[in-house]
């Protein structure tokens, strides 16, 4: 079953430094990072402490909420340090990485003949249960109510993300082991969006209705996919499973290890040869940012994620749960005068109000992380809806979650949507108002007061 | 040390005091400020407000300048002293320095003024309320001097703008807050508060008042006043068109508007949507009437009969219409906020603008009452526009539960 989905609002952002199609073996990180902040609104409860040894594949903590939702140490090693916060909120876990791998068995499941309470405890116990997340609320996903249906997207249009195609090449028993099992929790479909003209080994996978999507990014977000395949309804649930965390799903089904490898793209315009690399979940950046990549004297932006909306994190920072791109670009803290009033030729706008970046579509760019302009109210109209697919009005959604009207927000849509749908809109704003986190926070709202 | 660097150790300096927002208003204007992403997305494009405003101004300033030379060219046609223009839109008459003196002189006053008083206000509420200086005063600023009369008092203007931006604006939270249009909310202050300066046939052309009841009396009768009257025009359709009417400064010249309306169209900061749509509004009701005097509804000894009998494309020349169009009616913040509404609301605009320029026997210049009319009702059209969007998520839900 194949289905075209096209879309047309939108806005490629074309950046320098794609990342090349050659892989590289990351040096073994030291440490590994866990960060729950990672996992939006999960309280952690430590299982471990400090000194303990763990396998990969081990618990470390569990959601207070909801104990049956375990998070797991990508690798082996022994528990170094945690880092408190203020009311000693946990900040990070450290694990001092072993030198060879001990992982902790979980057990196969052969997942055709496995009845859906196998598949949903297998998760639960191996700790891929953080991978699925839900919507509404845009959090990890609750495990006691089943979902309408489950969506992948297969196709990143993100600006510099990491290939799909290429970074799943040859892990379609994996996938479909994933998917076969995915399929077993929902009464619905699972829906999966590939590029039109990608050979995704997605593509053919059994079991999973295939869209195949074109167009401008947001085209690969799954938001876009859910809104234009099955939009979520008030009191409805829909699952979220990223395409590269479907790998550590399926083999963990195939052979009970759960083995946190992942293909990740290290791009951007400061990197000297940006190409894919092979690490594990919450390794240190450094292993990867500086072979063939930063220069000594540059003045980086280090992303855990892609531009849109990905995490600022130091040079000495982690990988983080759910990217699959480091992206690395240039600080912007400097001042240029008459930047508000002389022409613009490298810079991206969508107006034409003397920035010519509508001259050459194909241009590549080397933007850097300055505002180009102070914080403002919104004034502006009409400029968000060029950029926003969904059936939504952006920004009376926004100016919704500002004043905090939970029934205006939930007629207006809130159920369907996650902040990184807002990451063109907050791209491309003049007023430079932060739409995803005031999208986060309005769904924050309403999971406290509705849930 | 660099003037960049200089600044920068002030900006610090200034940090948290009261005068920071006032620092950083000049500072800003000749530096894009070192300001980064944090959170969110870690890049953005490259347009601000100060930016998306310039362009406003830039497109009105060929306007402005029509209007010095204008000034000039009304007060010494009417005085008799030099012909009428001749050789359409590059007529020698016209682009003289005498001309253009008179308008200097009368007019980079009124821009003086209008700058001085708002931003100044701008400046004050900004330190108050400590908040940085917005942009919008900008184009407000740019726009009072060109829809007010040549030889309106100093003072008068000062107190209209203080109004306009305290009560217009300022008082619903500063710029992108505010319901009505802060240059309308000014220009209708002056209409209601000095009607008897802002409207009659001595005001448009300068020194018509002084001269006022002496020997050297002339006439000061815009296009719409002449109509109004029954009287005869006196102006030919080109002359209308390329703006050798007398009239507020800087309104017209309707085919120096359309530049900028196209210009602010190609650079998508104008809503082209509203601009099209208000043009059909007032052609519908020009017809409209049109066609009510062919039908012998009314007859030529109604005081309508001239306005009603204008040919109907003639009104988006005439009066402020093509003005209020293109650089009022669009002003983001007071129109609808929707593409659905913005087709609603510029239709409107227009349809009215011609309703109350016929019907108003004091005052014949209905656009800016339509568009502040409209501006009220911007949020109720949008309000519909979004229950649609609304109903349909509704439906969507019970088709599922049914």
């Amino acid at each position: 079953m194949s289905n075209d989905i096209r879309i047309k609002k939108g806005l490629d952002i074309k950046l320098k430094g794609a990342a090349e199609k050659t892989l590289d073996s990351a040096i073994v990180s030291n440490t590994c990072t866990i960060r729950p902040e990672d996992f939006h609104s999960v309280i952690p409860k430590l299982i471990l402490k400090v000194g303990a040894k763990v396998k990969a594949g081990e618990p470390v903590f569990y959601d207070k909420s909801n104990e049956n939702v375990k998070f797991v140490s990508p690798v082996s090693g022994e528990i170094s340090e945690i880092i408190r916060g203020a009311k000693r909120r946990i900040l990070a876990i450290k694990i001092q990485v072993d030198k060879t791998q001990t992982y902790k068995d979980h057990g196969k499941l052969d997942v055709d003949a496995a009845t859906q309470e196998e598949v949903l405890g297998k998760l639960l116990n191996s700790g891929c249960w953080p991978f699925i997340k839900q919507r509404p609320y845009d959090v990890i996903a609750n495990p006691d109510k089943a979902p309408k249906a489950i969506f992948v997207s297969g196709y990143a249009s993100a600006p510099l993300a990491a290939d799909l195609d290429f970074t799943l090449q040859g892990k379609e028993a994996e996938l479909q082991a994933a998917v076969t099992a995915l399929g077993k929790l929902t009464e619905g479909a699972v829906h999966i969006s590939v590029g039109k003209n990608s050979n995704s080994p997605l593509a053919s996978v059994s079991g999973a209705s295939i869209h195949k999507v074109s167009g401008p990014h947001p085209s690969g977000n799954v938001g876009t996919l859910i809104n234009k395949v099955d939009p979520i309804n008030k009191g409805e649930i829909v699952w979220t499973v990223s395409a590269q965390d479907l790998v550590i799903i399926g083999e963990l089904l195939l052979t009970g290890k759960f083995n946190a490898e992942r293909v990740v793209a290290l791009a951007g315009s400061l990197v000297e040869k940006p190409r894919y690399f092979t690490t594990k979940i919450g390794s240190e950046v450094a292993t990867m940012i500086y072979d063939k990549g930063i220069s000594k004297d540059a003045n980086p932006r280090i992303i855990s994620g892609n531009v849109l909306s990905g995490k600022e994190i130091r040079p000495d920072g982690a990988l983080d749960y759910y990217s699959n791109v480091i992206t690395v670009i240039p600080e912007g803290d400097d001042y240029e005068l008459f930047g508000w009033n002389k022409p613009v030729f490298n810079k991206i706008s969508t107006s034409r109000a003397l920035t010519f970046s509508w001259l050459n579509s194909k241009k590549e760019y080397d933007l850097n992380t300055n505002t180009n302009g102070e914080h403002r109210a919104f004034v502006v109209t009409g400029g968000y809806e060029e950029v926003f697919p969904l059936d939504i009005y952006p920004l009376q959604i926004l100016k919704a979650c500002m004043y905090k009207d939970l029934d205006e927000m939930e007629a207006l849509g809130m159920y369907e949507v996650a902040p990184e749908d807002f990451a063109l809109t907050e791209f491309v704003c003049v007023s430079k108002q932060p739409h995803q986190k005031i999208i986060r926070e309005g769904l924050d709202l309403m999971l406290k007061e509705i849930g | 040390m660099s003037l960049k660097r200089r600044l920068h150790i002030l900006k610090r300096k200034y940090r948290g005091s009261k005068m920071a927002p006032a620092f950083n208003a000049i500072h800003t204007f000749l530096f894009l400020p070192d300001e980064t992403t944090h959170g969110g997305t870690h890049i953005k494009a490259a347009d601000d407000l100060k930016r998306t405003m310039n362009t406003v101004i830039m497109a009105m300033i060929p306007c402005l300048i029509f209007g010095m030379f204008n000034a000039g060219y009304q007060h010494y046609a009417a005085l008799g002293d030099i012909q009428r223009v001749s050789a359409g839109f590059l007529s020698p008459e016209f682009w003289t320095l005498d001309n253009f003196l008179i308008g200097l002189i009368k007019i980079l006053p009124l821009v003086v003024v209008s700058y001085g008083v708002g931003l100044g206000i701008e400046f004050l509420f900004a330190i108050i309320k400590k908040h940085e200086v917005e942009e919008g005063y900008l184009v407000t600023g740019m726009l009072v001097p060109l829809i007010v009369p040549v030889d309106i008092p100093l003072w008068m203007l000062a107190v209209a703008v203080a109004f306009g931006v305290v009560i217009g604006k300022e008082v619903f939270g500063g710029t992108g807050m505010n319901i009505l249009n802060p240059a309308l909310t000014i220009r209708a202050f002056l209409f209601f508060a000095y009607p008897t300066w802002m409207s009659g046939d001595k005001v448009w052309v300068h020194g018509a008042v002084e001269r006022a009841a002496t020997p050297d009396a002339i006439s000061g009768e815009t296009i719409l006043g002449s109509l109004a009257q029954n009287a005869d025009v006196g102006y030919s359709v080109m002359d209308m068109f390329l703006g050798f009417i007398p009239g507020s400064v800087g309104e017209t010249s309707a085919f120096l508007i359309l530049i900028g309306g196209l210009f602010l169209i190609f650079t998508k900061i104008g809503s082209w949507r509203i601009m099209l749509s208000s043009v059909l509004g007032a052609l519908a009701m020009g017809l409209i009437f049109n066609w009510v005097i062919e039908a012998g509804v009314v007859g030529s000894s109604s005081k309508f009969y001239g306005l009603m009998n204008t040919v109907w494309w003639h009104h988006l020349l005439i009066g402020g219409f093509a003005f209020g169009t293109v650089f009022m009616a669009t002003d983001p913040v007071t129109a609808s906020q929707t593409n659905k509404g913005k087709w609603i609301y510029g239709f409107l605009v227009g349809f009215i603008s011609i309703m109350i320029r016929v019907f108003n026997p004091a005052y014949p210049e209905g656009v800016m009452l339509a568009i502040l009319l409209m501006n009220v009702f911007a949020p109720t059209i949008d309000h519909y526009v979004v229950q649609g969007n609304v109903k349909k998520r509704m439906k969507r839900l019970k088709a599922k539960t049914a």
